[in-house]
């Protein structure tokens, strides 16, 4: 079997940071991702073809030096590479090109990054919703720009992304957007810590005005969200905003309500976790190293909390120098003096990470649906569903999925865990963790036959 | 029902690549994703969900899967992870999944 001495999976910016933290103090690294290039959704294809198109901003570029460093003598990374089971060894089973490999390592670090937050309503199903993310990738890696978009929901990327198409030259038909004053006074005690990370603060009020004055229509406060397909196959979506309903058709309905860590792998690994409260997310517990309750086994980068992209780069590199101690290259003074700069530097980026959490959070309305709107994609189960599911008697998230098959689809719960989790919790249950199992991506049967485990 | 692109068209495609959705010819940019290249083309369903509704590819980064299309014959493909290729044959998924046993070596 294929050995090394750290497995790093995914390729964004705490695996990338992490590989050449650990190439440079000596380790061997296998980086694996499941995309075809470095750079994680945030810096996705960056490198490819070039110079990267100018509407992406000088974020976007800034992620050139992190895939860069990947071109290190002691790291190997492999692209097209699913992992669909983390096993004691450690072991990493992942498949690519419709074939599985194996390989062990003296240790592994997770840095599966974030997905987009499910954001459920009635017509989130139908062709011409899509999340704003998924649009953004779109942009990052085919150039293609939305037509007459209407962005609707709320935190830093809507903004982002609303920007970008304006530079672009395609700014969106409006935004809609659903923070309220309320939010906006909650969250504005946490105003002065966010002052420490006061570029981000300043970069954020740079995209707002430039979404003002290219004279976009922006709707605040916004909830209600509901999409019906018109007759020419675009999108008439109807939101209420202030009291007033409005009607705006598009061609594309992109929704965001911000990001939570993908969990599946560390769930998978059998990795403790737990409720974020602020974040509205399941997280897996490390402690400030990224270390976790399994042995062999860390997590960095928003896979362990949603801290953003800087955020992700410290704890990337925190997580590699605390690996290079336990394996042995690495002494505990030079851990904690290389620590410095990547502490320092997550302490600022996070103060700002209090105030987005609260003047960003996601609407009930959108955390637990109710009435005919699709909870599970896959399956097409509706929260009523699952609503008469819990009166008739059942009983936490593992019964919920048995009797109504939500999350029992190809995505395995990635787009309706939450949302579950989340009409239990209005129902007035305090459901457990849900459990992930690997294989964590479909596998077919012939491919694991296939699998030879030399020893 | 032929329903236009919900993107821009792109002004400059660099090297593309020649494949066919449903028999129809489509030119992608090479790099694209066979997702990417369908919802450039046509602002169509591009599979039925398991109760027969329109869907077409949602998060664009292998979280979803409901993007899942016939490609080259095999079916459920992930259509956002994988890269077009000249002479691909792509085919939306119309009705039911097929687990596809009898397709596939």
């Amino acid at each position: 079997m294929r050995k090394t001495d750290l497995i790093i999976v995914g390729a964004g910016p705490a695996g990338m940071a992490a590989a050449a933290t650990a190439a440079r103090g000596g380790a061997k690294v296998l980086l694996l991702d499941e995309q075809p290039h470095a750079g994680g959704q945030i810096y996705r294809d960056l490198g490819v073809n070039g110079d990267p198109k100018p509407y992406l901003g000088k974020g976007y570029a800034s992620g050139r030096s992190l895939v860069e460093n990947l071109g290190a003598e002691r790291i190997t990374a492999e692209f097209g590479a699913t992992v669909w089971r983390v096993e004691d060894g450690p072991r990493v089973v992942w498949s690519r090109d419709g074939e599985s490999h194996v390989c062990s390592a003296r240790h592994i670090l997770l840095a599966g990054g974030a997905q987009e937050r499910p954001v459920p309503f009635p017509g989130w199903t139908l062709p011409g919703v899509m999340p704003a993310g998924a649009a953004q990738i779109l942009m990052k890696s085919s150039g293609m720009l939305p037509c007459d978009a209407v962005l609707a929901g709320s935190g830093p990327l809507l903004y982002l992304i609303a920007a970008q198409m304006i530079d672009a030259g395609a700014p969106p038909k409006a935004v809609v957007e659903t923070q309220t004053v309320a939010m906006m006074l909650r969250a504005s005690k946490h105003l002065p810590r966010a002052l420490l990370a006061a570029p981000t603060l300043i970069k954020g009020l740079g995209l707002i005005r430039k979404i003002n004055k290219a004279g976009v229509k922006r709707f605040k406060g916004a909830s209600g969200f509901q999409a019906r397909q018109t007759e020419d196959g675009g999108v008439a979506f109807v939101f209420s905003a202030r009291g007033r309903k409005h009607q705006i058709t598009t061609s594309l309905l992109l929704t965001h309500q911000g990001v939570v860590p993908s969990t599946h792998i560390s769930r998978a690994a059998g990795v403790v976790h737990e409720w974020n409260e602020a974040q509205q997310a399941i997280q897996p517990l490390t402690d400030k190293w990224g270390r976790t309750g399994v042995s062999g086994v860390h997590i960095a980068g928003d896979g362990a909390g949603i801290g953003g992209a800087d955020a992700a780069k410290a704890k990337g590199q925190l997580a590699a120098l605390d690996i290079l101690l336990r394996l042995g290259l690495l002494s505990k003074g030079r851990r904690d003096q290389g620590s410095a700069i990547p502490r320092a530097a997550l302490r600022q980026t996070m103060a700002i990470r209090s105030f987005l959490d609260a003047a960003y959070a996601p609407l009930p309305e959108f955390t637990a649906p109710k009435g005919d709107t699709i909870v599970c994609r896959c399956e097409e189960i509706s929260a009523a569903e699952i609503r008469q599911s819990l009166i008739d008697g059942t009983n936490g998230p593992r019964q919920l999925k048995t009797a109504t098959r939500a999350g029992m689809g190809p995505c395995q719960g990635r787009m309706c865990d939450l949302t579950v989790r989340g009409i239990l919790k209005s129902c007035g249950t305090n459901p457990s963790m849900p459990r992930a199992r690997s294989p964590i991506k479909p596998v077919k049967l012939g491919e694991l036959a296939g699998l030879v485990l030399d020893e | 029902m032929k329903i236009a692109s919900r993107f821009l068209p792109r002004p400059d495609l660099g090297e593309t690549v020649t494949m066919t959705l449903d028999g129809e010819p489509v030119t992608a940019r090479l790099g694209d994703t066979v997702a990417a290249a369908v919802l450039a083309h046509s602002g169509d369903a591009s599979r039925q969900s398991v109760k027969g509704s329109p869907r077409t590819a949602y998060c664009m980064m292998g979280v979803c899967f409901e993007c899942l299309i016939e490609v080259d014959g095999k079916p459920n493909s992930q259509a956002c992870m994988i890269q077009v290729r000249e002479g691909m044959v792509i085919r939306r998924q119309n009705g039911l999944r097929d687990l596809g046993g009898h397709t596939d070596a």
